[in-house]
Parts: structure tokens; sequence; C-alpha cells
């Protein structure tokens, strides 16, 4: 039950205001309220809640009950994928999706029907990895995702074909060669699941809006290698308070992928004052910041491989005496951690097959289906 | 943002929504009252145009209606005499052929918050109640909620609830949902609505059908069922097996606190849904969103405190990210110390030991207590890793560390060798005064071990002068005092300098008393010193188990999915109890409880720091005085309502025990002198409701356990488990003292 409901904005003043119930108190704090803040026009809210109790959160509902048009926000999360889009301005394939199309709200307005014919399902991962400092890998968690946005109308079937080597548990075996394994799934209520075990497809009758199809968890066993390795060596000389750090950073996707806005974070010994650097690319850039150095790699090609040379001084750093450079690690130094985005490439390589749609409309040409796959980092971590 | 010169906003719009060619235009009328919402949502008072908007009512235009609505909602309550105007429209509306209209009409009547209006809005929520659409029969049944709120509190309207209790059969899910809703809060004053065996059934079969919402919500309401027979039972978990693998983990966790509620018999049950619930808490706990996480997490340490290896094998998962936020971060550092066990803490050690060096100093400190908890089951290891730690001289990690060799030499007296070797030299990295007095204690305590104590001390004496914080002032006295002791030749000197600053010049009254206090003690003499400063201390061992016993699964069952394990059960009831006043008025009197009836543990028990556990509505009046005549009669007529064992070492001393029941408001009826075979004792209390508590303690001369057997004059399992954890607590405390 929810008595009262605010959305503020970073500076505190309430951006949007509900008293539903009236027993606590009314507005004091509320001087602020953008109604049209989020795509959601704000007459629905009564329709969701009533009394401080959900009604509904179908989306197939609630659309009958929005009777203004949805404005578009900006997207205000980097974070936040579906504006992520294509991945910068990577259009290397010739079928791409305008990248503002996926963040069209879906209750777009009544009367132009006729570019409502497209549906995008994203295959998304996120890959959270911990390896150790002899290069031993620690921890592999892979969460995935499959999310539906469907813009056609509601209720119309759609088959969704899967890897059909894709194993679930332990235990299972499909296929000859290694399979695709992962340890948990959860479908979302709606879907039916009479091909799952036969061939591998997913039926659904998606209702217009988002959706999220599947959930999928892997932990420990990833059939691919790993999208990077870092091989660091450091040189710190005690007497002159110089450190030298040499970063390798090996891509070990297929030659095809790349990664992209690759960005690598080091924590530094506290007291660092210069910085020199030598960098393998141009388009890099390294600076420090936040007692961190930060090295940002717009693009990392599969297969290749990439290194900076990094000079600091760190004037006083306690430690025990001893002179001379030695190659061991000053406290304060490190964990690296590494943050990418994987464009047509997912960890677990569960792959969509086909996506087949029942829903013939009338008259109109076929409608678009965008299929995507993304992996992205959580948090990649190498000790050093 | 205007908010100066609304009256000339007012004035404007009140002339545009006057203007009967804007009234034509319906896109320009629509346009004028958005500008006036949009005002009013700003925090603007709107309140002048209330007429004009109420004329806009009247519109077959149904975006206009709701926006009209929207406003009356809003000042209804400011402007009662004009708002009963609406109503004529809104009752029109509440019989439009448009089910849409119907509905929004009945909300908006149903909300206006003011007097008077409950007469006008009974009718057409009755009509709405039968209406053949589902959504106004799902806003009527809500508006039946409103209108008894409305009201206040006056008595309960029979019909309605027999109603509501029928269209629990409704064919709308959502309409069943909010029925159960709507009758939970119109029989709040009767215990809320009443789960029997058809209503549970039928709820049990609509499950399916009902949205994920609705699911979580309607497992919550059916917590109050108890199934007759364990048949019955089993074919409730078999239905309800399903939803403990639902892809929402608001059912998930409904489903298991229910599946543990109603096993609570049986607990392999318990065992095998909390075996079941481990891959979807573990979803919940890396999930993308942090509060989920948080949630999460919260519950996984909770099931830890009873099935200790549960997620032993799963610890990775509850390794930090550096992206993770502060509260999470620290929330998975408690779980890594709980899930400790031979097989991963060389693994979470060294992850453990990452942390410590993090940018942020509180995550930091966490860690390096954290490895502190772990060091009481694997010392050595983390002694050496603390000791490591000492190297970087950071101030921050510095004091925290000696800080947890404080009490790690305390809990684990095997540790105090390599301790004493790794403090010298750490004086020079720590500034603030709970590190400071946790070096000052070790350097007195442990003193003789330390070479270079007294000089360390010494240069704490120097500086005693500009020294801020007096608990440091205190700890020193301490400290020189013992070290005195074992080290006379070296500190002589400078405690006769540091007795004379803290006389002659402190200004700090505690410090100068605590001078003269030590000062006159040497005064009569060094055994006199010896003897009270050196006196034997109290066992750690007990109070370190006592923390490590396994709760059972049924002490928490009940707090599972609630808000209880994510703040915490003593903040929680602080939280509630002071909602529960402020609900309740300042006129009505505070339901004493323990917390708060004034002490209650006797004077000489304080000191071992044990706190009562918070005894709810349970409230025992201090003067029952029960015949032993009638006590008998009473015994022998009831049945056991709860029998357990007590730990309990050695013989009874009967005077101190009667004391300390007396405290509580227990009355002793009947008791065996001291170190009679078999010792036995009756009691009796009664609470502020009449129910009597007889009670029976039988102490075995061959085994080491006391035997409660506990008899109730009306069976309410709450207040028994209140009387029983009081019990429990003065038993337990004079246990302590004797030991």
């Amino acid at each position: 039950m929810i008595s009262q409901f605010f959305i503020l904005s970073s500076k505190g003043d309430p951006l949007i205001y509900k008293d539903f119930r009236g027993d606590s108190g009314g507005r004091d704090v509320a001087e602020l309220f953008y109604r049209k803040l989020t795509g959601l026009p704000g007459d629905e809210s009564p329709v969701v809640m009533d009394y401080g109790y959900v009604q509904t959160t179908s989306m197939e509902m609630l659309r009958n009950f929005i009777q203004t048009e949805a404005v578009v926000s900006k997207p205000f999360s980097l974070f936040d994928l579906s504006s992520v889009g294509l991945f910068g301005a990577e259009t290397q394939q010739s079928k791409v999706a305008p990248s503002s199309a996926a963040s069209r709200p879906v209750l777009a307005s009544r009367s132009d029907q006729s570019q409502k014919n497209e549906v995008f399902l994203d295959v998304v991962e996120r890959l959270s990895v911990l390896i150790a400092s002899n290069g031993s890998l620690l921890k592999v968690d892979v969460q995935g995702e499959i999310r539906l946005k469907s813009f056609l109308p509601s209720g119309s079937e759609m088959r969704i074909g899967l890897t059909e080597e894709f194993c679930v548990g332990k235990s299972e075996l499909r296929g000859y060669g290694p399979g695709i394994r992962v340890d948990e799934v959860s479908f979302h209520s709606s879907v039916l699941l009479e091909e799952f075990e036969s061939h591998r497809i997913l039926r659904l009758q998606p209702p217009q809006g988002e959706l999220t199809v599947m959930r999928y968890q892997l932990s420990d066993d990833l059939p691919s290698p790993l999208p990077f390795r870092l091989f660091p060596s450091v040189q710190w000389d005690r007497g002159s308070g110089r450190l030298q750090v040499y970063l390798k950073l090996r891509c070990d996707l297929p030659p095809k992928s790349q990664a992209l806005n690759v960005r690598l974070h080091l924590p530094l010994p506290r007291g660092v004052v210069s910085l020199s650097q030598e960098l393998s690319g141009p388009e890099q850039k390294a600076e420090l910041g936040e007692g961190a150095l930060r090295w940002d790699l717009p693009r990392v090609q599969g297969g290749s491989q990439l290194s900076g040379l990094f000079q600091m001084d760190v004037p006083g750093l306690p430690g025990p005496p001893g002179q001379g450079p030695s190659t061991s690690a000053p406290l304060g130094l490190g964990p690296a951690s590494l943050s990418f985005e994987l464009p047509r490439h997912t960890c677990s390589g569960l792959q969509v097959r086909f996506l087949r749609l029942a829903f013939r409309p009338c008259g109109n040409a076929n409608p678009h289906k965008w299929v995507r796959h993304l992996s992205h980092s959580d948090a990649y971590v190498i000790r050093i | 943002m205007p908010y100066l010169g609304s009256e000339d906003v007012v004035k404007e719009l009140k002339k545009a929504l006057c203007n009967p060619h804007i009234q034509a235009d319906r896109l320009r009328y629509r346009n004028v009252i958005q500008r006036v919402i949009r005002h009013m949502t700003q925090g603007l008072d709107m309140s002048g145009v209330f007429m004009e908007m109420v004329k806009a009512s009247a519109t077959v235009d149904i975006v206009q209606k709701k926006l009209v609505y929207l406003y009356m909602c809003t000042y209804a309550p400011l402007k009662p005499d004009l708002a009963l105007l609406a109503i004529n429209t809104l009752c029109k509306d509440c019989s439009d052929p448009n089910p849409m209209v119907r509905g929004l009409a009945l909300r908006s009547m149903c909300s206006l918050r003011m007097p008077g209006v409950q007469e006008y809005i009974q009718q057409p929520i009755l009509n709405g109640l039968r209406d053949k659409a589902s959504y106004v029969r799902r806003v009527a049944v809500l508006g039946c909620a409103k209108m008894h709120n409305l009201h206040g509190d006056s008595e309960v309207d029979g019909a309605l609830v027999n109603e509501l209790y029928s269209l629990l059969r409704d064919q709308d899910p959502i309409v069943v949902v909010n029925c159960l809703r709507s009758l939970e809060e119109i029989l709040k004053q009767e215990g809320g609505v009443v789960i029997n065996k058809p209503i549970a059934h039928h709820l049990l079969n609509r499950m399916p059908k009902l949205d994920q919402w609705g699911q979580a919500e309607v497992l919550n309401f059916l917590l109050r069922y108890q199934p007759r027979s364990e048949e019955e039972l089993f074919d409730i978990l078999n239905l309800l097996d399903g939803f403990l693998k639902s892809s929402s983990p608001g059912v998930v966790m409904g489903a298991t606190k229910l599946f543990l509620i109603l096993a609570k018999k049986f607990p392999h049950v318990q065992t095998d849904v909390l075996v079941q619930v481990k891959g979807p808490l573990l979803a919940a706990c890396s999930s993308e969103s942090r509060e989920l996480c948080f949630a999460a997490l919260c519950h996984v340490r909770q099931i830890l405190h009873s099935l200790p290896g549960h997620f032993s094998s799963h610890y990775k998962k509850f390794f930090c990210s550096y992206s993770e936020p502060h509260y999470i971060k620290l929330q998975k550092v408690e779980v890594l110390c709980e899930l400790v066990n031979d097989e991963n803490v060389q693994q979470v050690l060294e992850e453990l030991r990452g942390y410590c060096t993090d940018v942020s100093a509180d995550f930091a400190q966490a860690a390096i207590f954290a490895i502190g908890g772990i060091a009481r089951t694997y010392t050595d290891r983390c002694v050496q890793i603390l000791t490591e730690l000492l190297g970087l001289r950071q101030e921050h990690i510095t004091t925290v560390v000696v800080q947890t060799f404080r009490d790690l030499v305390w809990l684990c007296p095997q540790c105090t060798e390599a301790v004493c070797q790794a403090l010298p030299g750490c004086e020079e990295n720590i500034q603030d005064s709970e590190g400071k007095q946790a070096l000052i204690w070790l350097l007195g305590v442990h003193g003789e071990r330390i070479p270079n104590a007294p000089y360390v001390l010494e240069d704490f004496v120097e500086n005693v002068k500009s020294e801020t914080f007096p608990a440091v002032k205190m700890e020193l006295l301490t400290a020189l005092l013992r070290l005195f002791l074992s080290r006379p030749a070296e500190c002589q000197d400078m405690l006769g300098r540091l007795l004379h600053y803290c006389i002659e010049e402190e200004k700090d009254m505690a410090v100068r008393d605590r001078g003269l206090f030590y000062y006159r003690l040497l005064l009569a003499g060094i055994d006199e010193v010896k003897r009270i400063l050196c006196s034997p201390k109290s066992d750690p061992s007990l109070g370190l188990l006592e923390d490590q016993a396994e709760r059972p699964v049924n002490s928490w069952a009940s707090d599972f999915n609630t808000l209880v394990p994510v703040y915490g059960k003593a903040r929680w009831a602080t939280i509630s109890k002071y909602q529960g006043a402020e609900r309740r008025g300042p006129e009505l009197p505070n339901t004493a409880s323990f917390a708060t009836s004034g002490p209650l543990i006797p004077e000489e028990s304080k000191e071992t720091g044990q706190e009562l556990p918070d005894s709810g509505a349970l409230t025992l009046v201090p003067n029952c005085q029960l015949t032993a005549e009638y006590f008998e009669k009473t015994w022998f007529s009831l049945k056991v309502a709860h029998q357990q064992v007590f730990p309990w070492r050695g013989a009874v001393h009967p005077d101190t025990l009667q004391m300390a029941l007396q405290v509580v408001n227990m009355q002793t009826i009947a008791m065996s002198r001291a170190g009679a075979h078999p010792w036995k004792a009756y009691l009796s209390a009664q609470d502020d409701t009449g129910c009597l508590f007889l009670t029976e303690l039988l102490l075995e001369p061959e085994n080491s356990e006391m035997q409660i057997s506990v008899k109730q004059n009306e069976p309410r399992t709450e207040t028994l488990n209140s009387f029983i954890s009081v019990l429990e607590t003065v038993l337990g405390t004079i246990g302590n003292i004797k030991s």
C-alpha cells in the first residue's frame, strides 16, 4: 500500500506528487511538479493506483485509459540500454534500426497506426568477472535477459527460436558440441513452453509494450574465452618515488567482433602527482582523476593487442623501507576494472535463431523485426 | 516558477474560462484547463476558479472531465460548499452509458475527502458494486473503504461487508483483490478480513489468474488461514509450489513466507523451500535494481542466521563490484563474514583484503571489522592480514585495525603474542579518539610484552594537555596504572606527573574524579591496587557462544518478506511503535510495554550488558495475588501450553531468582529450598487483559537443564511467546551472574 507518491529532482524538489490516501500529512515539501517529466502522461496514475493500491501495471490495460499523448523524454541515464541504441556510430551492417527507434514510447499517438509494425528483440547480458593477479579466473557471472519491445497490435502471436544447443542446468546435454549452458532460467508468465523442450522455441502473444521474455544466469564456466585479458607489469622505485605501470590489454573476441567504449580504471596510491604516457594508438586517451588512472579506448578490434606505458611520481609514498626498483606493486594500486560494450556478442553464446510472426497486417508491408545481441560489463575486475 | 503574482494568473485564467468563445472551442478550453492544472501542481493556489471549473465538468470530452475531476479532488476540502455543486454532475456521470465515465466519476466522488459527502456517495457505490463493467466494480469496491474512512471510526456496515465478501467470487481478478484490500481496511478494528476454508480454497484456485501484484498480496492474506489437517496443508503447498518459481521476486518471497509459516511443524519442508528459493534470491542479489538487491541481501542474512552454511558455495555472488553503492557493499561484506567456512575462507579473506584499501574510508573500515569478525574463528590468518594492513600507515586503516585487535585479544587470548608484536610503531598513525583508546588499552593490559609500551604512553602523558577527548585521558589513567603494576620502575615518574595533572589542572570532572580515585587507591597500598585492578575478569567466551547460536527458522518466519529484515528487528520495533503512537493519537494511553516500564533488570546484572528483548504488547500486572489453593486448582485444570528446556549450570539461589522475578511482575507461589533435588518452583503472572500464566520450573539433579512448563488460561500464542521470552531473559540473567 502506498500513501503518497513523489518523484523528486536531484535538488530535492518534488517533481511528481500524488496523495492517494490523505492520511500522511499532505504536501509540505511539494513545490515543483513536472507533469510530463516521463514518457507516461500524468493522467494514468489513478489507474495504476487507486487508494494507494496497485491496480494493474499491464501496458495493455493502461493503454485504454490514457487519453493524452505521450511525450518522449530525453534519456537521462547513460547506462540506459535502450538509449545506447546502436552503440555509437557503428553502422557496418546495413540493416540497422535508427537508435531512437527503440526509445520511442509504445503508446504512440493513435493516429499513425501504419508506422507501428515493428518488433525489437534484444538479448542483453551483463558480465561480472574477477581475475586474480596471477591471471586465474576467480569468478564469472553472466546475467542475461531477452527483452521484447513490440509495437504490433496486442495478441499477435510470435515464435522465438533460440540456439538449439541451449541447455539448462549442469546435467542436461544437447547437440554434439559443447553446448550453451546456463544455470537457471525463468520465463515471463505469458510465454508458452510447449516447443521449448523439443526445439527451444518460445511461443508468446505479447501485449503491445515491453516485456522481459526470459531471464537466465550462468556462473563459473563460460563457453567462450573472456573478452579481455590484462597483463600488467609494475616497476616501482622506492627511492625516487617513481612508479611505472605497463599495461598490455589483449582482446580475445573473434576477429570480426569488436568492443566499444572500453574504459580501464586503475586506482593509484595516494599522492600521485604527474603522469607521462605512451599509448599504442592515437585515438586512445589517458588521464588522472579522483585518485585513479583512466584509460579510454573507444574501439578495440577482436584479436588485437593494445598497450600503454604510464609513469607517475609518488612522492612520500609510505611503505616498508628498501631501496632500488622492485616489481612488487605499492599498496593502494589496483585492482583494475574495465567497462565495455560488446555489440553482436553474447558471452553465453546464446543466439536468437529466428523470430517469426504469425501476424499479417492488412495490406501493409511485413513488420520490421530487429534482433540485437549485446553484452556489457557489470564489473570486470582484474587484480594487480 | 510563478510563485508570485498568482492573483494575476488566477484572474486571467478565470477570464479565459468564462469566455464563451473559448468555451465553444473544445481544444482551447481544454488548454486553459490544462494550464490551471499545471499551476495547481506547481503549488499555486488555484481554488479561486473553483466555480468555473465545476461548470467545465459538464462536458462530453473525457479528457476535460478527467482534468476537472483531478482539480476538484485537490480543492474540495478547501471549498466544501462549492464542491457540493459538482456532486450533481458526478452523480449523473455515475449512470453514464460509458463505463469509463462511470468509473471515473465514482472514483473522483469517493476521493473528495470532505465532510458531508458520505450521504451522496453511498448509493452510487452500491450501484457500482453491481455494475456490469469490471472497471466500475473495481472502483466501487475500493470506494467502500474510502467511504468507511470518511465516516471516521463509526461502526461497520454489516450489509456492505457481506456484499464485499460475496464479491470475492467476482469474475474479475482485480475486483477480487480489491475486495480483500477493502475488507481489510473496513474490518481493521476487528483484526482484518477473515480467511476461512471456502475463501482460502477459492483464492488458491484463482491465484493463477491474478497478476503479480495480486498474487503477492493474496499470498499475504492466505497467511491467516490455518489448514485443518496435514493432508489439506500439503495440498495447499502443492498448489503453491509453482509460485516459488515465479518470475516476480515479490511473489517468490510471498510464497516462501507462506510455506515457512504453514510448514512450521515440518522443519525438513522449511529447509527444502529455502533450498528452492536460493536461486531466485541469488538472482535478486545480483539484480540491476539496487533496491531489490538490498532487500534480497537483507533476507539472505536472515536465512544465514538459521542455516549458516546455506549460501557458502555461492560466496562469489557476494563479492562487491566497484560500481555498487555503499549500502549494498556493506551488506555484502556482512554476508561474506557470515558464510565463511573452511573451504572458502582463503578466497573470502583475499577479497576482503582488497576492500581494505578502497577509496571510501567507511567501506575500508567495514571490511577491516569484517576481517576482525572472521578472526574469531580463523585467528592466525586474519591477524596476519591485519598486521600487513598496519604497514600501509594510513590513519583510517590503522585506527580500525587497532580497535579490531583490542576486541580480538579479549575474545581470542591466543593471538595476544602476535598482536603485541604488531603494535609498535602504529601510534604515529592514530589521531582519532576511538583508535587512541584502543591502543592505550592494549598497551596498558599487555604492556609487559611490548618493550616500548612505557615510552609510547609517555608520549601521550607529555601531550595530555593538548588532548581533546576526555575518554582518552581516562583510558590513559587506567592503562598507566596497570602498566605501573607490571613495570613500576619505568612508569612511576610519569604516573605521578599524570595524576598531578589530572587532579590539579584537568577541567573535566570525570577525568579528575578518576585521577583522585586512583590516587587514593594507591595510598591504600600496592596490594590493594592489584586486588582491584587485576581481579579476574568474566569469561568472554560465554557471550560469544550466545551470539553464534543458530536461531530456528520459526523465530523469524513471520518477519520474512516484511521490512523487519531490512531495518533490523530493534529498529523496526522503534519505528512501528512511533508510527502506531502517531496513528492512535496522544490521548490514548500508551500500552506500556516492557521496554518502557522502568528498570527491569536487577541492578547487579546490568553489567552483563544484556538487553531485554522487546516484549511487544505484553504487560504483566504488578499485584497479581494468587493463593496457593487457587493456583493448584487452575494448574491441574489446564493443559501445558508450552514446554522447553533451558541450559542451566549449578544450583539455584532461590532468593535471587525470586527477587528478579518480582521485578518483572512474576509472583512466586512455591519454591524448593536451595540445594534440594529435584528443585522445583511454581510461578504465576497475569497480564493486563486478565490472561493468567502459570509456570513450573524443574531442575533435575543429574542433567544440567531447567525444564520450563507454562500453562495459560486463554490460548493466545503471541502473548505466550512474549511471556516466555521475558522468563528466559530473567533466567538467563540469573544464570550469568552465578557463573
